[in-house]
C-alpha cells in the first residue's frame, strides 16, 4: 500500500470542521503506516487560520489558495484538486452537501473509484479497499470492495469515526496553485438562512417528534395533544416537512434544527443518520415504531414497537389524567 | 426545455421491513412493495412543472429490466411524453460509473437542454448525477431544493439544501445536471385512470449496441462492488420494552419524568 491518502478538510469562519480530525483515524485504517496529508481549499486569512490550527494535527497540509477559490463551490474545487492531487490518490471527503456536491465528479475527472458514504473502513488488501456501507435507509449494511488501481475518493460519513490523537509534530504547510483555468458554469450568489417558526424547537427539554409513521395531516393534531399535555413541543422530521404538514422550523436534522433536549421521543421516525445529526447532548431518547428493524432502534435508550396512532392518544390521556390528580392533591 | 428524468424502481422501505436473505448476499425481495424512488417523483413532477411554464417534453428514463416499465408508465401518466427503457444483460453488475456511462450514451443522442436525477435511492450512493455530469463536461449542483428559469431561459436560479435549513443559492448555465431534493414540490396525484391512458404508449428498450457501448458498463468495469448484506451492529441498542402498551406508557412516562422532562 502506497498509495497517498489525503483528508479534505471542510471548513468554516477559519474554523476546521470535526471530520478534519475523524479523517486521522479513517486514513490509519487505510494504511497505518502513512500520514495522510490534509487540503484546504479557499483564499485569504481564514484558511491560514485552519491550515495553521491543523499543523497540531497533521504532518502535512496543502493550502490551495486562489481567489476563485473564496467561496467553497463545489464546480471550482473539483477542477483545482483534479489539478493538483497525483494519480492514484486516495481522497477523503465529509459525506455532507458539500461532499454530496463535490465527490461522484471528481472521481471521474480523476479516473478514480467513488464510494459514498462509508461508516467503517476495513482495511487494504493488495489493490483492494473493502468498507462498509449502509442501504435503505440504514436498515441494513453492506461490505464493499474498491478497487483502488487508480485511486478513490472516499465520502466518510461524519461522526463515525473518533477523532484522531493530534500527532505530536508541527506540520508543514505547502501552499499549492492550480496551474488550470478555475471557470465554472455555475456560480454562487448567497446564503439563505431560514426564518424563525412560531415554536422554538431548540428551547424545550421535552420532544414529541414524530416522522413519517404519523401517516397523515389530520394525525398531526395528537402528537400536538401529546406535547400540550406534557409541556412540550412538537418536532419532527424530513418526511412531514416534505409533504407540507409541519414547517421546516420544526425539522430536527442536519437539514434543519439541531436541539439538545433532556427527553427525545421519536414517534414513527426511522432514524437515518441525517435525522440523528440533529440530536446532540445525550438526551434520553425513547423510540415508538411498528417496524422493529427500524434503524432508530439502534441509538435509541427505550425502544417499543407499536401503532403510534393508538399509542400516542392512549398515552395523552394517561398524562392528563396524572396532570388533573396532582393538580387535585396540590390544592 | 427538454428534460430528461432519470428514474429508478425501488423497494418503497417506508412500505417495508427490509429483511436480509439467508445467503447474505441480497435481501429476501419476494413479498416486496416497488414503487418509484421518493426522490425521482419529486425531480420528474419539477421537470413537468418547468416544461409546462417553458414547453417542450419531459423524458423518463431507467436502467434496468422488463419490470422496470412500470414506473415509467406511471410517470408517463404523471405528464412525461417520453419514456425510455435502457436494458441490457451487459448491463448487469454495472456500479455507479457504469449506469451514469449507460445514460451519458442516452444523452448523447438527444438534445437535453436539462437533466435531473434524485438525489439518491435505495443504496443511499447518490452518485449518478454528479457523474453523469462530470462525464458530459456539464456543471452540476446536487441537494436542488429549488429552480427558477432566468436568463430568458438559457440558465437556471438553483437552492441548494445545506446546513441548518439554510439554502445556497447559485446561478447555473445548461445545459446541466441537477440532482432533486425531496419537499421541492408537491409530486401530483396519479390515478389507475392516468395509468390505464399511457398504457400503450410504445416504450422503446435501448441495449448496449442501440448506445454504442461496450466495455464501459457492466460487472466488469466495475470499480466498485458490493459483497454481501449483513444486519448493522446493534450500537447500545435500545431497551425493548415488551409489556402491554398501558404498562409502556406507564414506564414512558415515569422514564421522562425521571429525566426531569414534565412535572
Amino acid at each position: 500500500m502506497t498509495a497517498p491518502i489525503f483528508a479534505y478538510i471542510v471548513h468554516k469562519d477559519g474554523v476546521a470542521d470535526d471530520t478534519a480530525l475523524e479523517f486521522l483515524t479513517a486514513a490509519k485504517k487505510i494504511d497505518a503506516a502513512r500520514n495522510p496529508v490534509a487540503i484546504v481549499a479557499g483564499s485569504g486569512g481564514g484558511t491560514d487560520a485552519v491550515c495553521e490550527s491543523l499543523r497540531k494535527s497533521y504532518q502535512e497540509i496543502w493550502k490551495i489558495t486562489s481567489e476563485a477559490l473564496t467561496y467553497p463551490n463545489a464546480e471550482v474545487i473539483r477542477k483545482a484538486l483534479a489539478d493538483v492531487l497525483p494519480a492514484g490518490s486516495i481522497v477523503l471527503v465529509p459525506h455532507a452537501h458539500f461532499g454530496v456536491d463535490l465527490s461522484p465528479g471528481l472521481s471521474v475527472k480523476l479516473g478514480a473509484a467513488y464510494v459514498p458514504d462509508v461508516v467503517d473502513i476495513e482495511g487494504v488488501h493488495s489493490t483492494v479497499l473493502r468498507a462498509v456501507r449502509q442501504e435503505f435507509g440504514g436498515q441494513v449494511s453492506t461490505h464493499v470492495e474498491c478497487d483502488i488501481t487508480a485511486g478513490a475518493v472516499i465520502n466518510v460519513r461524519p461522526g463515525v469515526f473518533t477523532a484522531g490523537a493530534a500527532a505530536g509534530a508541527t506540520g508543514t504547510v505547502v501552499e499549492k496553485v492550480p496551474g488550470c483555468d478555475l471557470t465554472v458554469r455555475r456560480r454562487y450568489i448567497e446564503t439563505v438562512v431560514p426564518e424563525a417558526g412560531d415554536v422554538d424547537i431548540t428551547k424545550y427539554p421535552v420532544l414529541v417528534s414524530i416522522g413519517r409513521g404519523i401517516q397523515e395531516q389530520d394525525n398531526i393534531a395528537i402528537a400536538e395533544e401529546l406535547a400540550e399535555a406534557m409541556g412540550a413541543a412538537v418536532s419532527c422530521s424530513r418526511p412531514v416537512v416534505d409533504a407540507k404538514w409541519l414547517p421546516k422550523s420544526r425539522q430536527v436534522g442536519s437539514s434543519g434544527n439541531t436541539v439538545k433536549p433532556k427527553v427525545y421521543m421519536a414517534f414513527g421516525i426511522s432514524g437515518s443518520f441525517q435525522h440523528l445529526a440533529g440530536i446532540k447532548g445525550n438526551p434520553l431518547i425513547i423510540a415508538i415504531n411498528k417496524n422493529p428493524r427500524a434503524p432508530i432502534f439502534r441509538v435509541a435508550d427505550v425502544g417499543i414497537v407499536d401503532d403510534i396512532l393508538e399509542f400516542i392518544p392512549e398515552m395523552t390521556a394517561k398524562v392528563r389524567t396524572m396532570t388533573a390528580v396532582a393538580g387535585k392533591a396540590s390544592a | 426545455m427538454n428534460i430528461l428524468v432519470c428514474v429508478k424502481r425501488v423497494p418503497d422501505s417506508s412500505e417495508n421491513e427490509i429483511v436480509i436473505n439467508p445467503a447474505g448476499n441480497d435481501i429476501e425481495r419476494d413479498d416486496l412493495v416497488y414503487s418509484i424512488n421518493e426522490w425521482d417523483n419529486y425531480a420528474v413532477e419539477e421537470a413537468l412543472q418547468i416544461a409546462e411554464r417553458t414547453g417542450g417534453a419531459v423524458t423518463v428514463a431507467t436502467v434496468g429490466g422488463e419490470e422496470d416499465e412500470e414506473i415509467l408508465r406511471r410517470e408517463m401518466a404523471m405528464g412525461a411524453r417520453h419514456g425510455v427503457l435502457l436494458s441490457d444483460e451487459r448491463f448487469e453488475g454495472s456500479d455507479g460509473r457504469g449506469v451514469a456511462a449507460i445514460l451519458k450514451s442516452l444523452v448523447e443522442r438527444n438534445q437535453f437542454d436539462l437533466i435531473l436525477t434524485g438525489v439518491q435511492a435505495d443504496d443511499g450512493a447518490g452518485q449518478v448525477g454528479g457523474m453523469l455530469a462530470a462525464m458530459l463536461d456539464y456543471p452540476f449542483a446536487s441537494l436542488v431544493n429549488s429552480i427558477e428559469v432566468i436568463g430568458g431561459g438559457s440558465k437556471l436560479k438553483v437552492g441548494r439544501e445545506i446546513e441548518g435549513g439554510a439554502r445556497e443559492f447559485s446561478e447555473i448555465g445548461l445545459p446541466c445536471v441537477l440532482s432533486i431534493q425531496t419537499g421541492i414540490n408537491e409530486p401530483r396525484y396519479v390515478g389507475m385512470r392516468g395509468i390505464r391512458q399511457v398504457a400503450n404508449v410504445p416504450i422503446p428498450t435501448y441495449g448496449a449496441g442501440d448506445l454504442g457501448l461496450n466495455g464501459e458498463v457492466g460487472a466488469s468495469a466495475a470499480k466498485v462492488r458490493r459483497v454481501d448484506y449483513f444486519v448493522p451492529p446493534a450500537g447500545k441498542g435500545a431497551e425493548m420494552l415488551e409489556g402491554g402498551r398501558e404498562e409502556n406508557i406507564d414506564r414512558v412516562i415515569a422514564l421522562v419524568k425521571a429525566s426531569g422532562g414534565v412535572k
